[in-house]
């Protein structure tokens, strides 16, 4: 796994802390994942933030802050600099959306967040597609890391556009990227592994399963299972059969 | 004078955001500010006045994804 922003991260799950039954659910889930990094939020005053906050200090993990929900740059900003401040890091999982549908990235918008914040001293994980041009504008832009998604945010689907994801791996070889989004199964997130992704950021498909706890245990198994295939060089696909069993030494029957 | 404060139309006395924070009880609450839609740093609050019609955010740490 490559370092993201000068850390290695000691797993390559990275869970988000929405959408639990309840937080004790939450807290086991997450020791259940062995997930290395917490997603997190900000969201008006409501009394709740503090013993929210004090459960997810209590998982000793290293928190991304996103901004989620912002729908412009400006809006991105202001939002990464309260949470730099609440949350004391440097790190910001920065989405703009751009379509409410879909929960499409805006990338005009993220290219100009990302160039604001990557000068600010912002480390920037922009959530993005696969498209490799918008990668490369965001790489000048200041961005070290790149999120693409697999499919729209929370969704389920897998890795969407599989051509579109290899092509995005293959074009960077030295940046860090993490499969964002979309991710429903642990096949998933193996699949991600395998192609070469180092790390998963997933959250629905934890919090919403019948049994989040087994379904994180699910995923720690998974992506373990996929980072060792990757290191473990997987054979190259062909179109053709060709025999495992030596065919030299046949009996003539 | 009226503030508008996490979008609910509020009458605080200020003069400064500190104040008005103290006012709302989250003086010692652990929370980010923005005043008109621009960052303000815990370490500017005292020195920033507020003005009728501003429009003051509150945010706290929350979960997500």
């Amino acid at each position: 796994m490559r370092d993201f922003h000068g850390v290695r991260l000691a797993s390559p799950l990275m869970l988000g802390t929405a959408q639990y039954p309840s937080p004790a659910v939450m807290e086991e889930a997450f020791r259940a994942s062995g997930a290395s990094v917490a997603t997190v939020s900000l969201r008006r005053e409501g009394g709740q933030g503090q013993a929210f906050w004090d459960i997810i200090r209590g998982l000793g993990l290293h928190v991304l802050p996103n901004t989620a929900g912002c729908h412009s740059a400006r809006e991105a900003i202001t939002t990464a600099q309260m949470a730099r401040e609440l949350f004391g890091t440097n790190w910001i999982k920065l989405e703009v959306i751009g379509d409410a549908d879909t929960l499409q990235p805006d990338p005009f918008g993220l290219l100009e967040a990302t160039e604001a914040l990557a000068a600010d001293g912002f480390e920037v994980f922009p959530f993005t597609t696969e498209d490799q041009v918008l990668a490369k504008r965001l790489l000048e832009a200041g961005a070290q890391v790149l999120m693409p998604w697999g499919a729209p945010i929370g969704s389920g689907l897998g890795l969407n556009n599989r051509y579109g994801l290899r092509t995005l791996r293959a074009a960077f070889p030295d940046v860090p990227m993490v499969i964002d989004a979309g991710l429903g199964l642990p096949s998933h997130a193996a699949d991600a592994l395998e192609m070469g992704f180092d790390a998963v950021l997933l959250n629905t498909a934890v919090a919403q399963a019948g049994d989040p706890v087994a379904m994180a245990r699910a995923f720690a198994l998974a992506v373990e299972a996929g980072a060792l295939a990757r290191q473990a060089d997987p054979m190259a696909p062909r179109d053709m059969a060709q025999p495992s069993t030596p065919v030299i030494g046949k009996a003539w029957l | 004078m009226r503030i508008e404060v996490n979008g609910e139309s509020r009458e605080l006395a200020g003069p400064t955001l500190a104040d008005a924070l103290a006012e709302l009880g989250w003086a010692d609450a652990r929370v980010a500010t923005a005043l008109n839609g621009a960052f303000v740093p815990k370490g500017a609050r005292g020195e920033t006045a507020l003005n009728a019609g501003d429009r003051l955010e509150v945010l706290a740490p929350m979960q997500g994804g």
